[in-house]
């Protein structure tokens, strides 16, 4: 047999398969934004707390990270997906079982949380290269600790931080696809129905390849702009 | 409550067996695969150099569970007949996490400075000897934490074969789910599993950073 394979490359825009590709484009980015919303809001709330001068605070914001970091994120996402809704009892666990599209919703969710995990390591990393100094300058203005966070400390930390927040970024479009293991028909679900259907999985899969990368390239470029707007004036940039 | 747990465990434990073998080979292979990915990108050779960074930046961009299914696909038409999950999984495995070793591999290499070799040839030494004796164990400390993190992730990113079929410990899991129906019990004892694993792991690691950063060398 050997080489003997008849590429088809058209499974990539013939219908209904280019119709299906489009459609887990469009899924991949929805998942990616919305869980990046939850992970950036979550992994700045954590990595605020890690620092915070109240013992206890920290000690849970560090079990969250250790948590989420430590287990696989498939086994997270089944936890979620088939545990998550039988913690809320038996009767309102079948109510929330019946909700349509779960596995999408669980699938955001879970992917916020996890890389608000990373996001928080990021935060924390970005708190320790501001120096002592700076918070005590804050504080002798007169501000209070959660005014200094607010104004201050957080907005700089974040842009200091923008470039391993690019990585996350990336990071999680990538982590999407493993939302199809529950079902969740984004671009490596579509490329593997496609492949169920013809039989041209190899294909199909180059072709999810090519659109990640795309958007890799799409977001690296994107987050260029973001860091030079918000680069802090006198700090070594790139 | 667990007795679910217990009731399973021989089959569940031969799954985690299954997993802590695909990691070894995984790691074996990525690793050694990985010096070559390093040594390529610091290559001034550019025919070296620009295929490797090529490989390096494509496979770091696309998911791994994209990688197992290409090369799930792939394999039947090199051969002419479908792989066993296993093997074909420890395949993909090497490629995806050799990238991620070559960087750390190549950060290794460049962070000896010139000013540090010729100090040892000044002294007398002969190249091999610097290599022994100076560069191979600052370069192998300064690598060590993160190579013990990446080890963590390629452990963890090995579930990720359940997608191919491989009984793994979550497909194992998975399938007694389905009989069973106890989904908080099951997916708690996997992730405490893998919890007990990688944060033992990072502790480690975390130690061997402190230890470089106290006789600075990182």
């Amino acid at each position: 047999m050997g080489f003997a394979y008849d590429f088809d490359w058209g499974v990539l825009w013939r219908q209904p398969y280019g119709t299906w590709l489009l459609q887990g484009i469009w899924l991949t980015l929805k998942i990616g934004f919305l869980g990046w919303i939850i992970a950036l809001f979550t992994g700045i709330v954590i990595g605020t707390l890690r620092v915070t001068p109240w013992r206890w605070l920290r000690f849970l914001s560090a079990a969250y990270t250790e948590v989420f970091r430590n287990v696989p994120f498939l086994v997270q996402l089944f936890f979620w997906y088939y545990a998550g809704p039988m913690i809320f009892g038996q009767h309102l666990g079948r109510l929330i079982n019946q909700i349509v599209g779960l596995n999408y919703y669980v699938a955001i969710i879970a992917l916020g949380l996890y890389t608000a995990s990373r996001v928080a390591e990021h935060m924390r990393a970005g708190f320790a290269s501001i120096s002592r100094d700076q918070y005590q300058a804050v504080l002798s203005t007169g501000m209070t600790h959660a005014q200094m966070y607010r104004h201050v400390i957080i907005p700089y930390a974040l842009r200091i931080i923008i470039p391993p927040l690019t990585t996350e970024f990336l990071t999680i479009f990538k982590n999407s696809s493993i939302a199809m293991t529950i079902g969740v028909a984004e671009i490596t679900f579509m490329s593997y129905r496609i492949d169920a259907d013809t039989y041209h999985g190899l294909e199909a899969t180059t072709g999810a390849m090519a659109i990640y990368l795309l958007l890799g390239l799409t977001v690296v470029k994107m987050m260029n702009i973001v860091e030079t707007r918000f680069k802090i004036p006198g700090l070594i940039g790139r | 409550m667990f007795d679910v747990v217990a009731r399973n465990l021989y089959f569940l434990m031969g799954g985690f067996l299954v997993t802590l073998q695909l990691t070894a080979f995984a790691l074996g292979g990525g690793i050694i695969l990985g010096m070559l990915v390093g040594l390529g990108r610091i290559s001034r050779n550019a025919y070296v150099y620009q295929p490797v960074t090529l490989y390096v930046n494509f496979i770091r961009n696309v998911p791994l569970i994209l990688v197992i299914f290409w090369f799930y696909f792939v394999m039947p038409i090199i051969i002419g007949r479908p792989l066993d999950p296993f093997p074909s999984a420890v395949i993909s495995f090497i490629i995806f996490e050799a990238t991620y070793f070559g960087e750390i591999f190549r950060a290794g290499y460049q962070s000896i400075s010139r000013d540090l070799i010729n100090a040892a040839y000044s002294t007398g030494l002969t190249y091999g000897q610097t290599a022994r004796f100076i560069l191979i164990p600052i370069a192998f400390r300064r690598m060590l934490p993160s190579m013990i993190t990446q080890s963590i992730v390629t452990f963890q990113d090995t579930s990720l074969a359940f997608v191919i079929g491989l009984r793994e410990f979550v497909r194992r899991t998975s399938i007694v789910d389905n009989l069973e129906v106890r989904s908080i019990q099951l997916f708690g004892f996997v992730a405490v599993v893998f919890f007990i694993f990688c944060f033992t792991g990072s502790k480690i690691s975390r130690h061997f950073e402190e230890k470089g950063r106290r006789a600075n060398i990182i």
